[in-house]
């Protein structure tokens, strides 16, 4: 593939990623780790949401709504429609100004709206409301808000509901993270390597096999999207820039640099068991010093001088 | 405050960031030196701090940071800090009647669903008082620590929902008083108990990394006690302001605990090793 393809591809694979996320409809479960978040994907796909003219909510619990904002500039901002339950979710001023009911009504309120219009509803954060609320009825609300599409009967007058949902996988054990998995049409479950974020993409279409991809990415300041190939294998392995390299050999009270003198002298050494053609050579050709040196036995009284029958037993 | 901590940091009292929250955690080691040096950090910075010690008395506390150059004492009487001994005000929410709600209300309490008394102790403590001249630069919020809130019989999400609470007045609700130009600082100690099967203090530690703008992890070493090297330090950046400008970044250094003062070093380069 030449370079100028692989760049036309690529702009063509990074609408791919958020519109498949989006076109599915239905639960879209993004699955994050401490190490690994996943508000800044949510935001990309809130904002790709917005700029395709969709009707945005969100629901905001665990961040303010300044945090959430930071980074859209005031195009996006305007059309957020943004429900803050930040500031006091548990009515603990004791104030009117929380919305009756919660979350959970505010989310039972987008279930009977009949606009035409497609909507995406983002909830920041999933874990937040499974860890307050019965997972069973978050389950109920959850499947009648992304369900209301595919109604009998007034299906043709309400658009396409998208429920982005983060959560964070270490706080849920496997029974609710199950149930909620298997009320999404598409699932999302982010990690990386050696400082390169991945998404692995699990997509259920109705009456087709699931689809899973890994894709590669990065996220750009003003939350867009741009997709990468993934760390190479030759790549160095990861070096801390932070901390300069330290060499050990400073303080140290013996000597562990070698002179040249020495460097070389120890590169000429023939080791002494290493069979070299030299070496050959000297054990074939006959010492010129072995004539000169003889030995003097005087056999004992018991020496066998016999070398065919040493043990003397053979009765021949 | 410990000066090499804060060059790993990279932060001193004069331009630390505000509106952030602080994720203090250790395993199989005592991280306590970590909520010391916040401490005089903090009391040093010249903020508001409010501190809900719940672990050791006021003279602990007070003896350390004289090493550490605050004296506590001096900082509470002139109203800098204001301070949780828990030790002592658990004693007298238990034995003696309250006519208005304690802080620590939810002992007197079998069925305590919140945290609500403290949090409001904590927000009547950093609330900013009219006295005409704004006198410290912003407020500070500091727990030591959240774990024995658990052991005392509150669930990891009513701790959760007190940090939250916390996190709403201390880091964003105090930045609209005129006095308060810029947002307060939260920082948090929780255990982390390794291999015992304690789901609710997971739950809190988890939940609480994820909100958390930097996680300092204090480990012992994998191979056991050492005379020369007493932990390392796990430092975790997250939630940048702008995302993949600096992208999460963990370093880790290991450390030495001295009379007054923290050394760090690389992984290995130990003085002592070398």
């Amino acid at each position: 593939m030449t370079p100028s393809e692989g760049a036309r591809a690529g702009t063509g694979r990074e609408l791919e990623m958020l519109d498949s996320l989006l076109a599915l409809g239905g639960l879209v479960l993004l699955r994050d780790s401490v190490e690994w978040e996943g508000r800044s994907l949510l935001k990309a796909l809130v904002k790709k949401s917005a700029l395709c003219g969709e009707q945005v909510h969100i629901l905001g619990c665990e961040v303010s709504e300044e945090e959430f904002r930071e980074g859209f500039d005031s195009d996006i901002n305007n059309r957020l429609v943004y429900h803050d339950f930040f500031r006091d979710p548990l009515n603990w001023s004791k104030t009117e100004e929380a919305f009756p009911g919660g979350p959970l009504g505010a989310l039972r309120a987008m279930c009977k709206r009949t606009d035409p219009v497609p909507v995406t509803i983002a909830l920041d954060s999933l874990s937040w409301l499974l860890l307050r609320l019965p997972c069973t009825t978050l389950c109920q609300v959850l499947h009648a808000v992304s369900h209301q599409d595919s109604c009998p009967g007034d299906s043709s007058s309400v658009g396409k509901v998208s429920v982005l949902g983060l959560l964070h996988e270490e706080l849920h054990g496997p029974g609710p993270v199950g149930a909620l998995s298997s009320l999404a049409q598409t699932e999302v479950t982010l990690g990386g390597t050696m400082g390169q974020a991945s998404a692995h993409i699990l997509c259920r279409r109705p009456r087709q096999r699931p689809t899973d991809q890994t894709q590669w990415f990065s996220i750009l300041p003003d939350f867009s999207l741009d997709l990468q190939e993934g760390p190479s294998v030759e790549s160095q392995p990861y070096s801390d820039p932070h901390i300069p390299p330290v060499d050990p050999t400073t303080h140290l009270t013996f000597n562990l640099h070698l002179s040249k003198k020495e460097r070389e002298a120890r590169d000429s050494l023939i080791l002494p068991f290493q069979f070299s053609s030299e070496k050959q050579q000297a054990l074939l050709r006959p010492r010129p010093g072995q004539a000169t040196s003889h030995i003097f036995y005087e056999p004992d009284a018991y020496d066998d001088l016999d070398q065919e029958d040493p043990d003397d037993d053979l009765d021949i | 405050m410990f000066v090499e901590l804060n060059n790993l940091l990279n932060t001193t009292p004069d331009r630390a960031e505000q509106g952030k929250l602080t994720l203090l955690c250790d395993a199989k080691t005592d991280g306590s030196f970590l909520v010391h040096h916040f401490l005089s950090f903090y009391l040093k910075a010249n903020c508001k701090v409010c501190f809900v010690a719940l672990i050791q008395s006021f003279s602990h506390y007070s003896i350390v940071g004289q090493k550490l150059g605050v004296s506590l004492t001096m900082a509470r009487e002139r109203g800098q800090l204001v301070f949780l001994e828990g030790l002592k005000s658990a004693v007298d929410v238990v034995f003696q009647a309250q006519k208005e709600p304690h802080p620590l209300q939810f002992l007197r309490e079998a069925n305590a669903g919140n945290l609500k008394p403290l949090f409001e102790f904590v927000r009547e403590a950093l609330k900013p008082v009219d006295s005409g001249e704004a006198r410290w630069t912003y407020p500070v919020l500091l727990v030591d620590d959240l774990s024995v809130l658990l052991s005392l019989g509150m669930g990891a999400v009513a701790v959760l929902d007190f940090i939250h609470y916390c996190r709403a007045t201390v880091c964003w609700e105090l930045k609209a008083s005129i006095l308060y130009l810029m947002q307060g600082n939260m920082v948090v100690l929780v255990h982390d108990s390794g291999d015992a099967e304690d789901e609710e203090n997971d739950i809190l530690l988890n939940g609480l990394s994820h909100q958390s703008h930097l996680i300092l992890r204090a480990e012992g070493l994998a191979t056991g006690f050492c005379r020369d090297v007493h932990g390392q330090l796990r430092i975790l950046w997250r939630r940048p302001s702008q995302p993949a400008v600096h992208r999460d970044q963990s370093f880790t250094y290991q450390y030495k605990i001295q009379d007054k003062s923290v050394s760090f070093f690389a992984k290995g380069m130990s003085p002592a090793v070398l």
